[in-house]
């Protein structure tokens, strides 16, 4: 099995990893840079709770292998808020009381704030498309919604 | 699970990802592009290549061009890249409306169309296009290249004629005629889900009567094709709800289906019905997006 060393670019600070190969992306935050934020839940890239943004795009990062991610710019939860500022998104969801037991909460930040960064000129319906990405099993989602609207507010739709 | 222990190779140039083929394609080495596939089977034990080739270090593959009568896909083209239109008028809007309806969007931003031919899952979305526009496959190994049309490219669910030394480097997907218009339509249980049904129907219309109809069906059989039988009984007819469900109900006959744990053989029958004709009534419905040049 082979080990390599290579440099990961996560939040703007460059971490050393040694890592085998076959390490995900999710892993090497944990375990390598020591950050913990990123959950990894089933690890087969279904439920969504890993979700990163590298390169501005979300991503799962169970599916993507540590080393693939080299050169790559790789934002994480930690990387959210500014300081003592919470960002807007993660205020929304203790306004909305959008998380119970917490454990989607950073792939839902990453997933919301990755995409609308992404195509700010998504519709309503589109973020709805977008949050049925990742799985919550304590909130039924309508306080995740709520969130998301607060912090990123769509126009209503055209009427017909 | 964590996928099982491999060599990851990242070639810079499709040359040396050829070569990396070559070399090591015998012991089972596979192409890594998306990895949205691959990696979850890795991950569930189905897959075990002791060699990835990573493709997504090479220049250039990322490419999404009209060129004559067709549009070129590079092998690094994402789904997520189709989500607005890469083409002028109808295409690029079906383009765009399939792309979405691709697993979810964490999924389509690293997945790509030519990752989906390459596997050939029979509910995959951009192999039932590719059926049903028609394209052709472009191969390259350190032999050379040969371009493989869409008629010759499925062997069966999961199963291409991709000799394992191949690289897909693009796929050249037939543009539509102009004045064509589309309709896609696909059930699955969840959103996001693998498609247990999906069709894509296409006409233009020349005097109030359907002409060049095309009607491809996925999901319900192991490879996604077209349903001659089905065109051809609407071939010259006025589009129209009876004439959608009465060219629909001859799929039933002319589909043999796939059968599994939680889907019957008859039910995906009854489904290959309702999503040809939801994909028809969806082509016949005005929409501005999809309106042709000429309209």
């Amino acid at each position: 099995m082979s080990r390599e060393t290579f440099r990961l670019t996560v939040n703007g600070a460059s971490y050393e990893v040694t890592a085998p190969d076959r390490k995900t992306l999710g892993d090497a935050l944990r375990e390598d840079c020591g950050l913990t934020g990123t959950h990894l839940g089933c690890e087969h890239g279904v439920c969504g709770t890993c979700t990163v943004i590298v390169d501005g795009r979300p991503v799962r990062s169970c599916l993507m292998f540590a080393r693939q991610a080299e050169g790559a710019q790789v934002r994480t939860v930690e990387g959210l808020a500014k300081g003592d500022t919470l960002h807007p998104l993660q205020q929304a969801f203790i306004d909305a009381h959008a998380l119970q037991c917490g454990f989607c909460t950073p792939g839902f930040l990453m997933l919301i704030v990755g995409a609308l960064e992404q195509d700010p000129d998504m519709t309503e319906e589109d973020l709805a498309h977008v949050l049925s990405s990742n799985l919550c099993r304590c909130t039924g989602y309508a306080s995740i919604a709520r969130a998301a609207l607060a912090a990123y507010p769509r126009p209503a739709p055209a009427a017909e | 699970m964590k996928a099982p222990p491999f060599t990851l190779h990242r070639p810079a140039t499709v040359d040396e990802a050829v070569a990396l083929l070559a070399d090591l394609a015998d012991e089972g080495a596979l192409v890594l592009a998306g990895g949205q596939s691959l990696v979850p089977m890795m991950a569930l034990r189905l897959a075990y290549p002791p060699d990835l080739i990573d493709i997504n270090g090479i220049a250039g593959l990322d490419r999404i061009e009209v060129s004559g009568d067709h549009l070129v896909i590079g092998a690094l083209a994402r789904h997520h890249d189709f989500r607005r239109p890469v083409a002028p008028g109808p295409f690029g809007a079906l383009l765009a409306h399939i792309s979405g309806e691709i697993a979810h969007y964490p999924i389509r931003t690293r997945g790509t169309f030519c990752g989906s031919l390459a596997h050939a899952d029979p509910a995959s979305e951009w192999c039932l296009t590719a059926a049903t526009l028609g394209a052709e496959m472009v191969l390259q190994s350190q032999a050379g290249r040969r371009a493989v049309p869409v008629a010759e490219w499925f062997e069966g669910a999961m199963a291409t004629v991709r000799e394992p030394e191949e690289l897909l480097v693009e796929v050249r997907l037939s543009r539509p005629a102009e004045d064509a218009v589309w309709g896609f339509y696909e059930f699955n249980r969840r959103a996001g889900d693998f498609a247990i049904g999906a069709a894509l129907a296409g006409y233009r219309l020349e005097g109030g009567a359907m002409r060049d109809v095309r009607i491809g069906v996925g999901a319900v059989e192991e490879v996604p094709r077209r349903l001659e039988e089905v065109e051809a009984a609407l071939e010259g007819e006025a589009p129209g709800p009876e004439a959608f469900r009465t060219a629909a109900e001859i799929a039933a006959r002319a589909v043999e289906p796939l059968e599994d744990f939680a889907t019957p053989a008859d039910y995906r029958r009854d489904l290959a019905v309702t999503v040809i004709e939801r994909a028809l009534l969806e082509a016949g419905a005005d929409r501005p997006d999809q309106r042709g040049m000429a309209a």
